[in-house]
């Protein structure tokens, strides 16, 4: 397991080159590459075509919002999607970070074009973060309701949301009004300093 | 005078009993060939992910057995080896084969209820009566050992909840049967769950026999699926397919032989492939793969009748205290109070865990920035890759194959929208 972990990290470094890694990390034997935006594209061909990676499937796609990590320690891009890419060639696995530039309006290259079963991960991303993929055919939401407004997986969105169904009986269909739960944390979230206990 | 050809978009679902759930279709006609299907999802959609974040570990453990609620601890492993993976815990080998056990038993519960829906789908009704006489017998395995039917909630980080029952809970007396039929209700539930289960697997071959008599031959049968949503390798693997959808298409692909977690690499069994890639050879590989669980399953039982010891591990930062401890001890008791409010931390770190799942590769991407609840979790749902390739795999097909294409997909709403 360590040999290949090694011999894909070289490969990495040699096919991909220092400037389409941002940074490369091996932890818990996984291995994870950030790659600047304006590259994603064409080295997620590379990824895919060469024959030393030969990355052939993307299994997932990940939208993330950094923005309340570790409890505002967070300084770098607030949006990211991650990829989980593997190659069934050499059975191994990948992850790739690419980090969107811009907070406010968040814009990544969609790679539907590399790797077609990606395209309803990207609706997702879309759907819950906003992060827009730019040359996806068809970048509609997905998951949450026609008609829905924001961002829902994004940390500034409450989990209650903002809006609740109801069937009117005055108006005899479904309207939607604003949530009347209060939102409640039973267990708060705790990060707790280094070597709190001795452990 | 020509006649006036018109293109008809029709609604399917989502209350449609062949749509698997909430899955709301709409589909280009011509005619009666579809030239277009965009399947609207999300009509179920829970936010588990959202919902993780504001829960500890243990707290969000439940939602996995929401997920797909057919193959219920199966999701429930690939959460807890996620977790164990950042906090590098070893599991005992004794949770290990209960885990691959359960795990297996899963399997063939899947299978066996998308082997009735499917076939119902396609109109043989009878298959759906059979599948559920059998998935009563696991589901019971289920209730005996975390008394739940579906929701077990049985796997933990760090191994499962409690070891297994000695006892297989029996029918008990009641008005509508005398003693005599109770006794042969109860005849293989006299022993331990493990005989119980062993004498399932000796008879589940010839259960499968009896479904392949029914199917496997059966003209309507064949004429409904053969040749029906053929996907070669190289578009299976585009599309992101996993689980038996790339293996009917003929790429032997299996996480449990290629990527072994648990004790898969000390069993024996073998992966079934198909080779044309359509609905009848994922049919073929389904129903072979049970045959395999079966087999794993027997190997579990011997190993498990043999072998005791812990199942769960001693940390009791992860896993709770035994009661006895828990009530006898101050620091026992501490630690069962402080993992039940606050719960466990995990450092911060990611992890992608993947297992192989009855539909596919079931994945939990979890990220932590070392607080009591998750930072991110994300689930790779089988199915939500599958479905997504519905629209290629029913162009210029009939609309009634989009119900047995539907069918193979073996498509669970609870984890496609999550």
């Amino acid at each position: 397991m360590a040999n290949k972990l090694e011999t894909l990290i070289e490969s990495l470094n040699g096919v991909l080159g220092a400037d389409r890694i941002a940074t490369l990390k091996c932890e818990l034997n996984e291995v994870t590459i950030e790659v600047p935006a304006a590259r994603w594209h064409e080295t997620a061909l590379l990824l895919r075509d060469d024959a030393a990676l030969h990355f052939e499937s993307c299994v997932d796609v990940c939208g993330m919002d950094y923005s309340a990590y570790g409890d505002g320690i967070w300084e770098g891009p607030r949006f990211a999607s991650v990829y989980h890419l593997i190659s069934y060639k050499h059975n191994i696995r990948l992850r790739v970070r690419v980090f969107c530039t811009d907070d406010d309006f968040p814009v990544l290259d969609s790679v539907v074009d590399v790797w077609n079963g990606v395209n309803w991960f990207e609706r997702e991303a879309f759907d819950l973060f906003g992060i827009l993929f730019q040359g996806h055919p068809d970048l509609r939401r997905i998951l949450t309701d026609y008609g829905f407004v924001g961002h829902p997986f994004r940390k500034d969105f409450p989990l209650s949301g903002y809006v609740e169904m109801r069937y009117d009986p005055e108006q005899k269909r479904v309207i939607y009004q604003p949530v009347t739960i209060e939102p409640r944390e039973i267990t708060p979230r705790i990060i707790r300093e280094e070597n709190y206990g001795g452990c | 005078m020509a006649a006036e050809i018109r293109n008809y978009t029709l609604n399917f679902g989502p209350q449609h009993p062949a749509a698997h759930g909430v899955l709301r279709l709409v589909l280009e006609l011509d005619g009666e060939v579809v030239e277009r299907a965009d399947p609207h999802i999300g009509l179920l959609h829970r936010g588990t992910e959202k919902l993780a974040e504001s829960k500890t570990f243990i707290q969000s453990l439940p939602y996995m057995d929401r997920l797909d609620y057919v193959s219920m601890m199966a999701n429930e492993h690939a959460y807890c080896m996620a977790i164990e993976k950042m906090l590098g815990l070893e599991v005992p080998l004794r949770a290990q084969y209960i885990r691959v056990m359960f795990d297996e038993i899963t399997r063939i519960l899947n299978h066996l209820l998308w082997l009735g829906a499917h076939a119902l789908d396609c109109g043989a009704m009878t298959m759906f009566l059979y599948c559920f006489r059998e998935r009563e017998d696991l589901m019971d395995c289920y209730e005996a050992v975390s008394g739940a039917r579906l929701h077990a909630a049985y796997y933990r980080p760090g191994g499962v909840y409690r070891d297994l029952p000695d006892e297989m809970p029996k029918y008990e007396a009641s008005k509508l049967r005398n003693a005599e039929a109770i006794k042969k209700l109860n005849y293989n539930r006299e022993g331990s769950l493990l005989d119980f289960i062993e004498d399932f697997t000796n008879r589940f071959p010839t259960y499968v026999d009896e479904y392949e008599t029914l199917l496997t031959d059966n003209r309507v049968w064949k004429q409904r699926t053969v040749g029906i949503g053929v996907v070669t390798p190289e578009r299976a693997l585009q599309l992101g397919m996993t689980g038996a959808m790339l293996r009917g298409s003929g790429i032997a692909w299996d996480l449990r032989k290629k990527q072994p977690y648990e004790v898969y690499d000390r069993l024996d069994f073998d992966i079934p492939v198909g080779v044309n890639g359509d609905c009848y050879d994922r049919y073929l590989v389904r129903v072979e793969e049970m045959r395999q669980s079966n087999r794993i399953i027997k190997q579990c039982v011997a190993w498990l009748k043999a072998n005791k010891g812990p199942v769960i591990v001693d940390n009791h930062k992860v896993a709770p205290p035994s009661r006895d401890a828990m009530k006898s001890n101050m620091e026992e008791l501490i630690h069962h109070f402080k993992l039940f409010t606050e719960g466990m931390h995990v450092p911060a770190s990611e992890a992608y865990a993947a297992v192989e799942h009855p539909k596919g590769e079931f994945g939990i991407y979890l990220v932590s920035d070392g607080a009591n609840k998750p930072y991110r979790l994300k689930i790779r749902a089988p199915g939500y890759a599958h479905l997504s390739s519905l629209d290629e795999m029913s162009r210029g097909h009939m609309i009634s194959d989009v119900v047995a294409i539907i069918g193979t997909q073996d498509i669970v709403f609870g984890e496609v929208d999550r």
